[in-house]
């Protein structure tokens, strides 16, 4: 078993609003370990993304406890990659430029870790491309080896496929999957898509909002690579949905992500 | 007929939408496609040339172009017009540097300070409103004629475009990618050098154009204020004796060196933003 990674105690968030505060985060507990791929689930407004913008070290006004590896977060920082829904990539960058960003890529060992990556998220013949001339896939997968390159604990994505059309969706659920398995980073996977959920997660981490809490937290005992047809990914689907319904009729979409 | 009243086939030939169809317009085609953008100053230059031919106007007036052309070769070959060019020439080169080099220094501290933004910015504010040119005898009073005084009143005039636009383009970074500068653990150079600079860039290069502008306008003013060479003198003093042809070529020197420059920063514009996605008309 592996040791824990990432520690979320007693965490609660509270917005201040001109109608009085509001519960955004309530009583948020969770541990995830080294290398486990957790994916994070629930209507809009659950507070999904604002406990990733949490662990992300970009939003510090919380209540409660969040340590990775044993150190309490106080900001933003390499060990904490995050993916957002959209890439965003420096325009005046190439592909290989905007891998490395602040690193220098005239040193030699940079420049070798960036080819690898490039050949990791399939990119090879677009080093010198720049964004404009990627697709939305390849510019994800440019913003996903970005991060990479930093050797980060945890990997935190924020809907990172939620722009892409369904065939290129699936694609990229395989491309990170592989890496998952060939790294073993840590993977906090926020989505709104059902099927997404249950493809990705070893955990499926179900939420709701008013407040924003954790309702349910799900195993999805399937080996991968899984295959969305198979009968016990239905099965385990349908729990996950159940999950909502139990609330108050459907807040989530049934048709979602299919 | 029958073969008359048929429907257009998609085998017979197509039907000609050119010009060449048009009678009116035909004769265009007989004329390389390069030319065309030259034909109306062709024609004006033509009418021009007759209107002093058959003596509509007088030298005084208005010169003929051939005149024009004459008086240009005989002060390029005596050397009146490189002495003339060349102290201009500097003296804008240097006000402009000098000027754009202070409007981005000071556009970079208020754009990314919100502390010296509050203090700075509204004084610089109050101060573009002031029209240039107004502070001419303060100039004269406080630096004299000099070089200096020249310099500084071109520096000004090119000071404000560039420090206005470098400005607003820091103000224009992309909150998203400063969240990921900061999430990549960019420090506060790398921060600027490879995030607001990049940023900012389209707008400095348009601060820069309109200074360059901005600096030859005030030259001819700076110039007209006393001094012996330029091309601002050069002009003023043609008026003058009525030498309208000298008056003609000091102009059309000012429309060589605003294309020149304006040809240069656009090469420039393109060589540094050629990563833009943007309608390019």
């Amino acid at each position: 078993m592996s040791a824990p990674s990432l520690i979320i105690d007693q965490l609660n968030r509270t917005f201040a609003s001109p109608s009085g505060p509001v519960h955004a985060l309530s009583q948020i507990q969770l541990t995830v370990k080294q290398g486990e791929f957790i994916t994070l689930i629930g209507p809009s407004g659950c507070g999904k993304s604002t406990l990733l913008k949490i662990v992300a070290g970009l939003d510090t006004e919380f209540e409660g406890q969040v340590h990775l590896n044993g150190k309490p977060i106080l900001g933003p920082g390499i060990e904490k990659g995050v993916i957002f829904q959209e890439p965003r990539l420096f325009p005046w960058l190439t592909v290989e430029q905007n891998i490395a960003a602040n690193l220098s890529l005239k040193k030699p060992e940079i420049k070798q870790r960036v080819q690898e990556l490039i050949a990791l998220v399939r990119l090879q013949g677009f080093e010198s491309s720049y964004p404009r001339e990627l697709s939305g896939g390849m510019a994800q997968r440019v913003a996903i080896a970005r991060a990479l390159l930093r050797n980060p604990e945890v990997l935190l994505l924020d809907e990172p496929f939620g722009a892409l059309d369904a065939f290129t969706r699936a694609h990229m659920q395989e491309v990170l999957l592989d890496i998952w398995q060939k790294n073993r980073t840590t993977m906090l996977f926020v989505t709104h898509d059902l099927d997404e959920a249950v493809f990705l997660g070893e955990r499926v981490v179900i939420m709701n909002p008013r407040p924003g809490h954790i309702r349910e937290i799900l195993s999805i005992d399937l080996p991968f690579p899984r295959t969305r047809t198979g009968s016990s990914f239905q099965e385990l689907r349908r729990l996950v949905l159940q999950a909502f319904e139990k609330v108050d009729g459907p807040a989530i979409d049934p048709g979602a992500g299919i | 007929m029958m073969a008359e009243s048929r429907p257009h086939f998609a085998s017979d030939p197509p039907i000609q939408v050119t010009a060449n169809s048009d009678s009116r317009l035909g004769w265009l085609n007989h004329i390389p496609s390069w030319l065309h953008g030259w034909l109306v100053p062709i024609v004006v230059l033509a009418l021009w040339q007759l209107s002093g031919y058959l003596g509509w106007v007088t030298p005084t007036q208005l010169p003929t172009p051939l005149a024009i052309l004459r008086r240009f070769i005989e002060l390029a070959l005596n050397g009146e017009l490189y002495r003339h060019v060349s102290i201009s020439f500097v003296r804008a080169i240097a006000g402009f540097a000098l000027g754009s080099i202070a409007g981005l220094a000071l556009g970079t501290f208020t754009g990314i300070g919100r502390l010296i933004e509050r203090t700075l910015d509204p004084s610089l504010q109050m101060l573009r409103t002031i029209p240039l040119l107004a502070l001419t005898p303060l100039f004269i009073l406080w630096f004299g004629i000099g070089e200096f005084s020249k310099m500084l009143l071109i520096s000004l005039g090119a000071f404000f475009p560039v420090y206005l636009n470098t400005f607003l383009g820091i103000r224009s970074v992309d909150s998203k990618l400063f969240q990921v500068t900061r999430i990549l653990g960019f420090s506060r150079w790398q921060m600027i050098r490879r995030l607001i600079l990049p940023t900012a860039l389209p707008n400095i290069l348009l601060g820069l154009r309109l200074a360059l502008g901005i600096s030859w306008l005030v030259l001819v003013f700076a110039e007209m204020m006393g001094t012996s060479s330029g091309i601002g003198i050069m002009i003023e003093e043609a008026r003058g004796y009525s030498n309208t042809d000298i008056v003609f070529v000091g102009i059309i020197l000012f429309a060589i060196v605003g294309a020149l420059s304006d040809y240069v920063v656009r090469k420039l514009e393109k060589k540094l933003l050629g990563w833009r996605d943007t309608y390019t008309g």
